[in-house]
């Protein structure tokens, strides 16, 4: 920390002292967050002698192993998005308004918390523990159909595979955020429909929906850029097969494979962009579901 | 409602096979290390490797420094963000929310273009693996120690203290700290379950560390790989059931995670 402690003195010449109290905060921000992420900007747009240009990024759009690496990567945050948010919102509503024990709502909501932080290298042994080749599923089915899915040419170390695998961070995180909204709806809310002679399917529709919609947006927003920027979980389950941006930018920072350190740079800004949209839309739909959450 | 209930067993019922299957397939495959029968063998196997506790030893160190780094940093931030300078606290959410925007393995790559080359060198000490995982811890710690500053009353307590002639120094570590136990190890709870699996930024800043140890393990042995993955999920389970315990009734939002 050698080198926040050097800075933590800035020059202060007739500014608001109040600001001093959060300054080591902030250098440190600057130090080990801003500054990087400022560097890959600037060297994305770095040619290999120094001078400014284009390039890499246009090469973001024409190189096929990179394209590929997005497409992979943004098909896989998708389908884990929605599918994480489709099903752990029917979880969540099945433990807060599905007339279940009270004592499963408490468990559930430990369980979210251990699920959505289980992720990395275990979690990807668990799976190959789980559907890889001598994997307990694997042999249950094999056993069932009487059939070697090894001779099949069937194979979990693909898309869909760690789609699997990122499903189970994915949905306990949805129901971890959901189960508080569900809780927000109001009794009155719906009697009120019901005394306005609407059904369930009304109340729905007119009303819990609307209200619901900016969190479970929000959320699938949040749950996309959780499998975005996943790395130590890819990396684990099927090594370097999976072509994903983050897995491509592991492998340039162990060795120039693209042959293009300003390359890199841009690879590494376009996670960035994508990330910080993500972000905004997530944060822009916090505030829109802070509405009605009070 | 008879249906409604049908239905909400039903999906209760996937969710949990969703959740204890992996599980299950991990502590089955992990005992048949010896053929034919079930044994403990994998995890006596794990368990008396020196490099384990080497490697396991390295992340609880590098998870009691960035947990104290952390605290450090957030805590008289925060509060200082409530008593004195509320206009910051955009500013400060904003940064807590970068881990989120730039992931690991991003500002591994910033981190390594900038800081491992001369004249910086930072890499040669784990100067840059701490710092990494204090900006991962930093939601958690935030977010945590928030709430916990708007349960007490700040800005009376600070006042009080004051007036009774006790200095900054005195506050943050007689009054704020005791105040913020708590949501202070809520915070840290989290942080702890983080670190002690992280890959990403062990791995490529190449510092021994728990996590790729177990990545090693899986890609040279069998069995004992299941094993070790059970061992950080009791890891997590422990935090987490901790965290959940301490803050009984409050709400853990989470943003980002080390995936």
């Amino acid at each position: 920390m050698n080198v926040a402690d050097n800075l933590s003195k800035p020059p202060v010449k007739k500014m608001n002292w109040d600001w001093v109290g959060v300054a080591p905060f902030f250098i440190f921000a600057i130090v080990f967050l801003f500054l990087p992420s400022l560097s890959i900007f600037y060297r994305s747009f770095q040619a290999n002698d120094g001078g400014f240009t284009f390039d890499n990024i246009i090469a973001l759009f024409t190189v096929r192993d990179i394209i590929n690496a997005y497409k992979t990567s943004l098909q896989i945050s998708l389908i884990t998005a929605v599918g994480g948010a489709v099903f752990g919102f029917l979880l969540a509503y099945a433990v807060v308004l599905g007339g279940l024990p009270r004592g499963i709502r408490t468990f559930m909501s430990t369980f979210s918390g251990v699920a959505s932080n289980f992720a990395g290298v275990p979690l990807a042994f668990a799976f190959i523990a789980t559907m890889g080749n001598a994997g307990l599923v694997t042999r249950w089915i094999e056993g069932i159909f009487n059939i070697s899915t090894r001779e099949l040419g069937f194979s979990i170390y693909n898309m869909w595979g760690l789609s699997i695998v990122y499903m189970y961070f994915q949905f306990p995180l949805m129901v971890l955020i959901m189960a508080p909204a569900l809780d927000g709806l109001r009794r009155e809310w719906r009697e009120a429909a019901e005394n306005l002679g609407g059904n369930t399917y009304h109340y729905w529709r007119y009303v819990a929906f609307p209200i619901l919609m900016p969190s479970l947006l929000g959320t699938m927003i949040l749950l996309f850029g959780n499998a975005f920027g996943a790395y130590a979980t890819a990396y684990a389950f099927s090594g370097s097969f999976i072509n994903l941006v983050t897995i491509l930018i592991g492998a340039q920072i162990q060795g120039d494979v693209l042959y293009n350190p300003g390359l890199g740079n841009a690879l590494a800004l376009g996670m960035i962009f994508i990330m910080g949209l993500s972000m905004a839309g997530y944060v822009w739909m916090q505030r829109r579901a802070a509405r009605w959450m009070r | 409602m008879k249906k409604i209930n049908i239905w909400a067993w039903i999906i209760l019922f996937i969710g949990m096979i969703y959740f204890f299957l992996p599980l299950i397939s991990t502590l089955e495959f992990s005992m048949k290390m010896i053929k034919d029968r079930y044994t403990f063998e994998a995890f006596r196997v794990a368990f008396t490797d020196r490099v384990f506790f080497e490697r396991f030893g390295y992340s609880v160190l590098w998870a009691l420094l960035t947990i104290t780094l952390s605290t450090l940093l957030v805590v008289p931030t925060a509060y200082w963000v409530h008593w004195k300078l509320p206009k910051a606290r955009p500013f400060v959410e904003f940064v807590t929310l970068m881990p989120f925007v730039v992931p690991a393995v991003v500002l591994t790559f910033g981190f390594i273009r900038l800081y491992a080359r001369p004249p910086f060198f930072l890499n040669d000490r784990p100067i840059l693996l701490i710092a990494g995982y204090i900006i991962l811890s930093l939601p958690y710690m935030f977010r945590a120690v928030d709430t916990g500053l708007r349960a007490i009353d700040v800005r009376t307590l600070t006042e009080a203290a004051l007036s009774l002639g006790a200095g900054w120094g005195t506050i943050l570590t007689q009054v704020i700290f005791p105040n913020l136990r708590v949501a202070i190890l809520s915070g840290v709870f989290l942080t702890f379950a983080i670190v002690m699996g992280e890959f990403t930024f062990a791995s490529l800043l190449a510092k021994p560390a728990f996590g790729p140890y177990m990545e090693e393990i899986g890609s040279m042995r069998a069995y004992t790989p299941q094993a070790l993955s059970l061992v950080s999920f009791l890891l997590t389970w422990a935090s987490i059931g901790l965290l959940q315990w301490i803050g009984r009734g409050r709400v853990q939002e989470q943003v980002a995670g080390a995936h």
